[in-house]
């Protein structure tokens, strides 16, 4: 993007600020929740419609040869030990992040695909946001697709909802805005031209026309963050994954698009 | 590394016309995009498609920085013969890619 | 935001270029003028200078777009596809892109139909041009504008 689009688009922000509702933060009714997929227009919407042209499909396909393929000291592949990934991976992006015991604390699907790399393959981490680490997730994401988002939440991993929470309605950056002054209060609504969705993470990791290609739910913090001029935490860090604990929890009962397709 | 994705009927009746759809993977770097620091970042795209169909041509596409990364190519061919449809996708820095698809025409 | 009105020298119908520039488009007025010269003349190698008509062809793109990086395309031509009557070659051309052409289409009867679709970058709200050539040296053209917003929130250089 240059630099004079960029500007405008934080001029319109900016903007936007003065005329938001500034008024607390409602948190969606359940009922009036929708996927970013229903605020697409059409010809996005068909693009995920189909797999055969859905450019996510190209990593998914990766991602299976990779379930299949062996790696690490142990000479395994994922298929070793989870069989058929179509069975056994059947509801497990939908209900993380989960709590790691080991850890002692909830671990996204892209964290728990490398606890398994490194513990059971002995094999090194695939690099957050390489296309390894990509397409494994976007794989297994796909094996929930039309299965409803399942969070439990008990008292291990209710500290880390309450600080996802605490995120989403905090506001920062230079702009001082909070997540949910457009993702509860103004979703719907225009700001330069795009329509606000309701931020719930559907169909991860997913094809965003705007990178042209891949990427992860943290990816798309960074960039709402690099929105809002706002210091991005590093790809990994914790309040990344509470963020997404929280909005994964918000999102209880929608279903699984993996891998969507956005603007 | 999944290259593409042809979507092909596995068999039509003799005359029909089919519907064919191709999904290539490629960023289709458009050769004016810059980096942070300024450079640009040079021309990589797919230049040319060609749908071939028991060794000969019956569709080609010449593509420019203009034709989205992952290019998607969706057309028609009459099914002429059983056998194979080939599919070839060349490129800036050697980039060829082929896949195939058999037919079944009766 | 000065109006810019817009002309170009082929079979484009006049309304249609009003509409386009009604949507307010970010090009600085001398590139524009420089793309709208290129696409001449990629059109002219094209075409050389035979007369190009409006008609037979269908552009299709849908007039409002998320976002220009993939923006779907379709083209048709009406035509019975024989040997001795068929769609040579479509050429798709763009008045704002830096580069005017899109994709040059070639078939001939076995493609059953002269039809194709894929998807396209857009730089900016603009008019995109097709040209068909039939078997018999005859052009004929179709043009579609779009509208084509930016995401809000961009992205701090890549990654």
């Amino acid at each position: 993007m240059s630099v004079r689009a960029s500007v405008r688009s934080c001029l319109a922000l900016a903007a936007a600020c003065v005329l938001l509702d500034f008024a607390a933060a409602a948190e969606i009714p359940p009922a009036e929740r929708r996927s970013g997929y229903d605020l697409m227009g059409r010809e996005t919407r068909a693009m995920q419609d189909d797999d055969a042209g859905n450019p996510g499909m190209l990593w998914v396909l990766d991602g299976e040869a990779l379930w299949n393929k062996k790696a690490g000291a142990a000479d395994r592949a994922c298929a070793a030990c989870h069989g058929d990934a179509r069975a056994s991976m059947k509801g497990v992006a939908a209900r993380h992040p989960a709590f790691d015991a080991a850890l002692g604390r909830p671990v996204n699907l892209e964290q728990r695909i490398n606890l398994c790399r490194t513990g059971r393959q002995k094999a090194p981490p695939l690099a957050l946001e390489s296309r390894e680490l990509l397409a494994l997730t976007a794989y297994v994401g796909r094996q929930s697709r039309g299965l409803p988002i399942k969070i439990a939440i008990d008292e291990r991993t209710r500290p880390f909802l309450d600080a996802g929470r605490e995120a989403f309605h905090r506001r920062q950056g230079q702009l001082n805005l909070a997540c949910a002054q457009c993702h509860d209060d103004n979703w719907g609504k225009r700001l330069a031209g795009s329509v606000i969705p309701q931020a719930h993470p559907t169909g991860y990791p997913l094809y965003r026309l705007e990178w042209q290609g891949l990427g992860s739910l943290q990816r798309r913090f960074r960039n709402c963050l690099s929105g809002i001029r706002a210091q991005a935490p590093d790809f990994g860090a914790a309040e990344f994954v509470d963020l997404e604990l929280y909005l994964m929890w918000r999102a209880n009962g929608m279903k699984i698009e993996t891998p969507a397709v956005r603007p | 590394m999944a290259r593409a994705i042809v979507n092909v009927p596995s068999q039509a009746k003799r005359g029909e016309i089919i519907e064919i759809k191709t999904l290539a993977a490629h960023p289709m770097e458009t050769g004016f995009r810059r980096t942070q620091l300024g450079e640009l970042i040079p021309r990589d795209i797919i230049r040319r498609f060609v749908c071939t169909y028991n060794g000969a041509e019956v569709f080609r596409v010449d593509l420019h920085p203009a034709v989205a990364a992952n290019p998607l190519i969706a057309f028609t061919t009459v099914a002429t013969e059983s056998g194979t449809i080939a599919f070839q996708w060349t490129g800036d820095n050697g980039y060829a890619v082929t896949e195939t698809a058999s037919i079944r025409v009766g | 935001m000065t109006t810019r009105r817009e002309f170009m020298v082929l079979a484009c119908g006049a309304a249609s270029i009003a509409a386009a520039t009604r949507a307010r488009a970010q090009l600085d007025p001398n590139q524009a003028g420089l793309r709208r010269a290129a696409l001449q003349e990629a059109v002219r190698k094209v075409t050389g200078v035979a007369q190009v008509r409006r008609g037979k062809v269908k552009l299709e793109l849908p007039p409002l777009i998320d976002n220009g990086n993939s923006v779907p395309l379709s083209v048709a031509v009406e035509n019975p596809m024989t040997p001795l009557d068929h769609v040579k070659a479509i050429h798709v051309f763009t008045e704002k892109n830096p580069l005017p052409e899109v994709v040059s289409v070639y078939l001939g009867p076995r493609a059953g139909r002269a039809r194709m679709s894929t998807r396209v970058r857009l730089a900016d709200t603009q008019t995109v041009l097709a040209i068909a050539q039939l078997s018999d040296g005859s052009f004929w053209s179709d043009s579609a504008e779009v509208v084509v917003t930016l995401s809000a929130c961009l992205e701090e250089g890549l990654i």
